[in-house]
């Protein structure tokens, strides 16, 4: 009997028994990967009602805080669903490190003329592309969340949503730093979904290809989507 | 034709190794790979030089003793072939070829190509078999097996231990080898009785390894020369869910 086998059976709580498996990491991974894809497409069904007139998407945002109302109070529900989210993030950051620091370890002694044959460019990028977008979450919360950057004083309106949209995408590198995000979500998406897929164990022979092609199309409907409403700005479609 | 090998010579474990230029002559196109090797070898030890060590043994391509890469790709990149039933057909006059030997830290090298597996038998031994009496072997037909899952389980049996995925995987993960085994037992009905401990255990010893975790990038499939489907991972995992969250108290 190895030792972690005995570790794992010791453990009195079997979700804890997950997570201290290999295995469960990747499997919390996938889950909290599941999570974090609803949020990003109801987030993106979201934007794009900017489209619709400031009347529409501001009060969609009022929306967002009344929901759930009289069970709810202001804005409970939706920081309930923040909660949530900021759980799945650190989660789903925790194992990607642990994972990649094991797997780091396990080739100490790399190839001279190693070829990839079968991965894929979004498979590769999703160590890094992961830390961009951690980078960008951070940034993206202080500039439209709290308005604390990215807005001359007083410029910045809460629930004013569309004003807000508009005058932060007016500013240039903003806007092309937020277009390069969605380049990386669109191929940590691309990978990610089908991935977690074949982590959870529903990837057959006979249907990853097609889960291949589903994963890649919600991953470019998110990204243009997404990327609509900077390009909208930037053009004067949207002002 | 003649070739130029670029190969990995290393004397032992501990030693530091290099890359040695040599020139093979004569070949023909209907040796294999490692008769090609032998070529080579016999010319070194006729120079009075230590020949370059390889593992092989049925050169029938189910052993699961040979392999390094070729030119990057473990087993040479023709899908579905181990080094020794690769022809010297697919080659040309002049081509120049890299011979690197597994890479991982739970696969150290012994010499030159060859590299140490017993960490797969490690695996094996945590888990890989069934207990069941011994005595006369029972009527062929008194255990009824469904079709489906008796082709599954021949599929993942085809698993030859080879460690190519190891090799090619960027994490250096041993799911696919690890999940072929699982398959192939769990598949089967006489697997049942011992299905979850089996999973636990032998999960928990590829852990014990220097082994790293999938990625999900199919470099494994892509080389495996038993064509064995990272589907299997995905079985495996599920199988370890459910060991782990509905295994009765102990």
């Amino acid at each position: 009997m190895t030792e972690s086998a005995v570790a794992t059976k010791a453990a009195p709580n079997r979700l804890l028994a997950l997570w201290s498996s290999v295995i469960g990491k990747k499997v919390v991974m996938a889950l909290t990967g599941a999570i974090l894809v609803g949020f990003v497409i109801a987030h993106m069904v979201g934007n794009i009602k900017i489209f619709n007139g400031p009347v529409e998407i501001n009060a969609y945002s009022r929306f967002l805080r009344e929901v759930g109302y009289p069970e709810l109070g202001y804005g409970q529900l939706l920081w309930i669903v923040r909660i949530v989210l900021l759980i799945s993030v650190v989660l789903h950051i925790t194992a990607a490190t642990q994972l990649t620091i094991m797997n780091r370890k396990a080739r100490p002694i790399g190839y001279e003329s190693k070829k990839d044959v079968e991965t894929t460019w979004a498979a590769l990028t999703m160590r890094w592309g992961g830390v961009l977008l951690a980078v960008f979450i951070v940034f993206h919360l202080f500039h439209f969340t709290a308005g604390m950057v990215g807005f001359q004083p007083g410029q910045f309106e809460h629930l004013m949503v569309y004003q807000n949209v508009v005058a932060g995408f007016q500013v240039v590198p903003i806007a092309l730093f937020y277009i390069l995000a969605m380049c990386a979500l669109c191929l940590h998406l691309d990978h990610g979904i089908w991935s977690g897929l074949q982590t959870l164990g529903w990837v057959t022979t006979d249907n990853t290809k097609s889960l291949r092609t589903i994963s890649r199309l919600i991953a470019i409907v998110i990204f243009a989507g997404f990327i609509s409403v900077p390009i909208s700005v930037l053009a004067g479609w949207v002002r | 034709m003649n070739l130029t090998l670029k190969v990995w010579r290393q004397q032992d474990a501990k030693a530091a190794g290099k890359f040695v230029s040599y020139q093979v002559q004569g070949v023909t196109p209907d040796m294999s790979f490692l008769e090609m090797l032998d070529l080579l070898n016999e010319d070194l030890q006729t120079r009075g030089e230590a020949p370059v060590v390889f593992e092989h043994d049925c050169r029938e391509g189910i052993c699961g003793s040979c392999g390094f890469l070729i030119n990057g790709v473990a087993h040479g990149g023709h899908r579905g072939t181990t080094v020794c039933q690769l022809s010297m057909r697919f080659f040309k006059d002049g081509d120049s070829l890299t011979l690197e030997p597994w890479r991982a830290k739970a696969f150290p090298v012994l010499r030159d190509l060859a590299v140490d597996r017993s960490a797969f038998d490690r695996i094996i031994q945590a888990g890989g078999f069934i207990s069941a009496p011994t005595g006369g072997a029972p009527d062929a037909n008194a255990i009824l097996v469904p079709k489906n899952d008796a082709e599954r389980a021949f599929d993942a049996a085809a698993c030859i231990g080879c460690g190519a995925c190891v090799a090619a995987c960027p994490n250096a993960a041993a799911m696919l080898f690890t999940s072929a085994k699982i398959t192939h037992l769990n598949s089967l009905p006489q697997g049942q009785p011992q299905r979850d401990q089996r999973t636990l255990d032998m999960v928990a010893a590829m852990s014990d390894e220097d082994f790293g975790s999938c990625t999900n990038h199919g470099e494994c499939e892509a080389v495996c020369p038993k064509e064995i489907p990272i589907e299997f991972i995905g079985r495996m995992n599920r199988d370890l869910i459910h060991a782990t969250l509905h295994r009765r108290g102990d």
